[in-house]
């Protein structure tokens, strides 16, 4: 399964927006946060996960799926939450801690929700596995279709959650695929030191669900594999597990001195920046010229830059709205 | 050599890791595991040096497996060790408290006193800074709640190096809350009042001793961890006016020292509880009932300062409204006063 054209410029597209907002962010983060680094300044106080180089995987993946079809993502959601389309105006909102945010103010940056297109994330590693495999349920249940994606870090296959949910769901044949984003690090352990064995995929064995690697953050591939997946869950045979080896591009979180990291290693990765390559491909297969490139990705700041704004520009919730919708 | 310089004061963050760095000194059966705390030294600096010290053998990073390591320490414990293992935020309980509150807390009970869970579980906990609902919670009266484990936190460097060292030494289970916003950590804000003078040589403190750490006559202001350095900025300002406020510093919420709050609170007749943690079914009214249940003459009802039930919101605005303050004190004073 290859890529339309179309469907080749929505995923760069998507990518340029998402770095661009990344980039965005990190600015705004560093706001009001020197001399002195303290979390709780700026306007964008609090953790700060950047999705700086992971972009692959949530256009891949996303490519396939519509407003209907369900994602819960992770600490780490804003690549995953563009790409399945969620209000990018009211998402900085969130973010910034607005009034207009999609959950007005109450969520922040690890809790972004938008029902109008099936997306949640969470902050506890491993969270999303089971709401995704209940979505899934729901959607059998109910017999209206969609399926449910739960992306999670290669860390997070460590926990119990992601094993008990892996075999639910192959015990159901639920409409469900798990995407592992291998960035090869749970903040500063490595993949090699947490983790009993090479490559997650091998896992999906265990649980009787197919399993597929993708190595080199490759948009196209993980499209390939990704629609296999996903086109085999709306068939209604099953669960499907993926890992993809992505690039963490940033720090765990703003304010990481990354001093983990083996020398050279932020170096090469850059090297292998996926956007710059999708670029060229582009230019290789289908004609992409250097106006075209300018015209899209004046378009992706354009889109980036009213969010930000929309977002400075809205007020604060009043303190009292904290005690509102505990309920419903 | 003036005394000046013989201070030597210390974050939480740096007392926490001598005191457990001098007890693997000592004990070969002392080890620590948790995400994130060996080379990084804990995203919280509570183990920072140990693992150049100790090594990978006893300095463990895990992976994030918080379900098996957490019944791994429980084991381990029941089999000569004496582990400490990190939740990285009290917050992450959920993932992991079957083996907490079932097996830590209740194994010895179970066992007839035979099996011994020197465990140490040292968790993050507070917010203050943005953090939002899974990141920023306190926590004290869930695990105060469920019998069969220790529950100590801190407020200063001293405390907290005199806390750890009894905690290890402790043949029981003991969760160690640190407070974020009083680690030390720049990044995280720093109060200055818990970084304070702490000897170098090993020394342990009682777990179960409240401390007064101001005195006063007026009203009794109760707190642990954050909110006793609301209570002291409280204490400050009403000084300004005449009112002589005295702070206790409860340490430990399991057991408790119901003693020295009511022997205060004798004394000056009017009682303020303050905590960080959800207001209901928690710590405040614990105290209260504990005093009021002694036939306490009050000149006024009891007041409490804690956090609304609500989950914490991110927003700026919305979080520092609803967190304890020395304001909110100081407002409660003034609806005793009016009394
Ligand atoms: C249950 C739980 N344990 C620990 C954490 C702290 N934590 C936040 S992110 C993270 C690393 C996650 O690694 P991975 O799943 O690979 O995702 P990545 O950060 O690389 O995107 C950890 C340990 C948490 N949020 N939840
Ligand atoms: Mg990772």
């Amino acid at each position: 399964m290859k890529p339309s054209r179309e469907q080749q410029l929505w995923m760069y597209e998507q990518m340029l927006v998402s770095r661009y907002f990344e980039e965005s962010i990190e600015k705004i983060y560093m706001e009001g946060k020197s001399p002195a680094f303290n979390m709780a300044n700026g306007p964008i106080p609090g953790e700060m996960h950047l999705s700086n180089g992971q972009e692959p995987c949530a256009v891949g993946v996303c490519a396939h799926l519509d407003a209907d079809d369900v994602v819960t993502s992770t600490h780490r959601p804003h690549h995953v939450a563009i790409a399945k389309g969620v209000d990018l105006d009211r998402m900085t909102a969130e973010i910034f801690g607005k009034k207009t945010g999609l959950s007005g103010g109450r969520g922040g940056h690890m809790h972004i929700f938008d029902a109008d297109v099936n997306f949640s994330c969470s902050g506890i590693i491993a969270q999303g596995m089971g709401p995704a495999v209940g979505a899934a349920l729901s959607r059998q249940l109910q017999r209206k279709g969609g399926v449910a994606v739960a992306f999670l870090g290669e860390g997070a296959a460590n926990q119990g959650a992601f094993h008990e949910s892996l075999n639910l769901a192959a015990v159901w044949k639920l409409p469900v695929v798990f995407v592992i984003e291998d960035n090869a690090w749970g903040i500063s352990v490595a993949k090699s030191a947490s983790t009993a064995i090479e490559r997650n995929d091998q896992r999906a064995a265990a649980y009787g669900m197919p399993g597929h690697f993708i190595p080199g953050n490759d948009p196209l591939a993980i499209f390939e594999v990704a629609g296999e997946a996903i086109a085999r869950a709306r068939r209604g045979e099953g669960p499907t597990l993926i890992e993809i080896e992505t690039y963490r591009l940033a720090g765990h979180f703003m304010g990481d001195a990354e001093g983990y990291r083996p020398e050279g290693e932020k170096d090469a990765l850059f090297a292998k920046d996926p956007i710059p390559k999708f670029r060229n491909h582009l230019k290789a297969s289908i004609g992409w010229t250097d106006a075209d490139d300018a015209e899209l990705v004046a378009r992706a700041h354009g889109l980036v830059d009213g969010a930000i704004a929309f977002a400075r520009d809205s007020a604060y919730p009043e303190p009292e709205e904290a005690l509102e919708k505990v309920f419903v | 050599m003036t005394v000046a310089s013989k201070e030597r004061k210390l974050t939480i963050a740096r007392a926490m890791a001598e005191a457990i760095a001098q007890q693997m000194r000592i004990d070969q059966r002392v080890f620590v595991m948790g995400e994130d705390i060996g080379p990084l030294g804990g995203v919280f600096g509570n183990t920072r040096g140990l693992f150049d010290e100790f090594g990978a053998e006893r300095v463990r990073d895990t992976p994030i497996s918080e379900t098996a390591f957490m019944g791994a320490a429980v084991g381990a414990a029941s089999d000569g060790m004496r582990p400490i293992v990190e939740l990285m935020f009290v917050d992450f309980f959920g993932v992991c408290f079957d083996a907490i509150y079932n097996l830590m807390a209740k194994n010895t009970y179970f066992s007839g006193g035979e099996v011994k869970v020197p465990v140490v579980l040292m968790t993050s906990t507070g917010g203050g800074y943005s953090d939002a609902g899974q990141h920023s919670q306190c926590l004290h009266g869930t695990f105060a709640h469920l019998p069969g484990m220790k529950v100590v936190a801190p407020s200063n460097a001293y405390d907290a190096k005199g806390l750890m060292t009894a905690a290890i030494r402790d043949d029981n289970p003991v969760i160690f809350m640190f407070h974020k916003a009083l680690q030390g950590m720049g990044w995280l804000g720093t109060e200055r009042d818990a970084i304070v003078h702490v000897p170098e040589e090993a020394y342990q403190l009682p777990i179960g001793k409240a401390a007064v750490v101001r005195e006063g006559a007026d009203v009794t202001i109760v707190g642990i961890t954050s909110g006793v350095h609301h209570g002291l900025k409280a204490a400050r300002a009403l000084a300004e006016r005449g009112v002589s406020a005295e702070v206790v510093d409860l340490r430990s919420l399991v057991p408790l020292d119901r003693q020295t709050v009511i022997d205060s609170v004798r004394k000056t007749g009017r009682l303020i509880v303050v905590d960080e943690d959800y207001q209901s079914y928690g710590m405040t009214g614990e105290i209260i009932s504990s005093v009021v249940e002694q036939g306490v003459m009050l000149k006024a009802p009891p007041q409490r300062v804690a956090y609304p039930d609500i989950p914490i919101p991110f927003s700026r605005p919305m979080e520092q409204w609803a967190l304890p303050s020395a304001d909110k004190i100081i407002a409660a004073f003034e609806t005793m006063e009016n009394h």
